[in-house]
């Protein structure tokens, strides 16, 4: 049986999510944000909240994320996604509400929002992607740059002495009361990125009934501010990212 | 027993050339043009041994762009 033939009859068991937008996105090649994407698009379409749902972007590499997924977006200032997104969700309590934010934009300038909008128990998802760098402005170090991690403003490594402790904010965030499900996944096999977006159903599931806030944090990989090619910077987010950041559950009352 | 066989359909002009469906696909099927360019400018994804496919989707669940189409047919 050749290619056509089995194109012909056979069952299409995977294709870009519908709702994902034909417009090729800006992001580097091998950049976790697309799969991340991805499998928002596809997770919306499964649970039919193309009509219902709400993202707002963060600033940060994906400030365009409203031009590749086609559903409601609010773009909001640094840092303030979680703020914007306690509005969103007052005002429509039957809309679902998420944010999507990289680790300069919630662990370092949103940091209060972030702590705030969980503690109160906001019905909203964070979705952080956690790559330890500032990507889009050059690489700059991020709370999250592990110890020793060169960046391009610590050419030598990321010293404790200097630059303080990396922020490990997902269990701050788990330890607050008002949240009902955080979690640490990864996207960078095909098994693991088939948990993630389990994950991520899960999350939105809990937001629109009502449970508190959820919090979905990915650890992701920056090539291009790392430094490697994609498949080594998998690599080597397997080596040191989890050894900071192991992946799994760190809270689920639900 | 079963076998499954599977093709894909690469989007070479969206595909960025990242290699990551080349690492993950657990039947060697896939690897980057060395000579060919897209339109971009990337060396795309491509089937270099077709036959040996399982229909399996890995490639295309951890491709960032979604250029992957996968096809599986159950021959029994």
């Amino acid at each position: 049986m050749n290619h056509d033939d089995i194109i012909k009859q056979g069952t299409k068991v995977y294709s870009r999510p519908r709702l994902m937008d034909d417009r090729n996105m800006h992001y580097c090649p091998g950049c976790s944000h697309g799969v991340v994407h991805k499998l928002v698009s596809e997770v919306l379409d499964e649970m039919g909240l193309e009509n219902d749902a709400i993202g707002v972007a963060p600033v940060g590499c994906a400030v365009f994320a409203y031009h590749y997924i086609d559903i409601d977006w609010i773009e909001a200032a640094h840092g303030r996604a979680p703020a914007v997104a306690t509005a969103a969700k007052r005002l429509n309590p039957e809309r679902m509400v998420f944010t999507y934010q990289g680790d300069g934009d919630l662990a370092a300038i949103g940091t209060a929002e972030t702590i705030h909008a969980a503690n109160r128990g906001e019905n909203i998802v964070i979705i952080f992607i956690n790559n330890g760098i500032y990507g889009m402005t050059g690489g700059q170090m991020a709370p999250t740059t592990l110890e020793g991690m060169k960046t391009a403003t610590t050419p030598y490594g990321r010293r404790v002495d200097l630059n303080g402790y990396p922020l490990n904010i997902t269990p701050l965030l788990a330890q607050l009361p008002g949240t009902c499900y955080v979690t640490r996944q990864s996207v960078h096999t095909a098994a693991t990125t088939r948990k993630c977006k389990n994950a991520l159903k899960k999350a939105f599931k809990a937001s629109m009934e009502g449970r508190g806030t959820a919090v979905v944090e990915v650890v992701g990989t920056c090539s291009s501010g790392w430094k490697m090619s994609p498949a080594d910077a998998n690599k080597w987010m397997e080596q040191h990212m989890f050894e900071a950041y192991p992946p799994g559950d760190l809270k689920d009352t639900l | 027993m079963a076998k499954v066989i599977g093709t894909v359909v690469i989007d070479t002009e969206r595909c960025k050339g990242c290699d990551l469906c080349v690492v993950a696909c657990p039947a060697d099927v896939l690897a980057l043009a060395r000579k060919d360019v897209n339109d971009r400018g990337y060396h795309f994804a491509m089937m270099a041994n077709a036959d040996g496919c399982i229909g399996c989707a890995a490639c295309a669940t951890v491709c960032p762009d979604g250029c992957i189409e996968v096809y599986r047919v159950v021959e029994k």
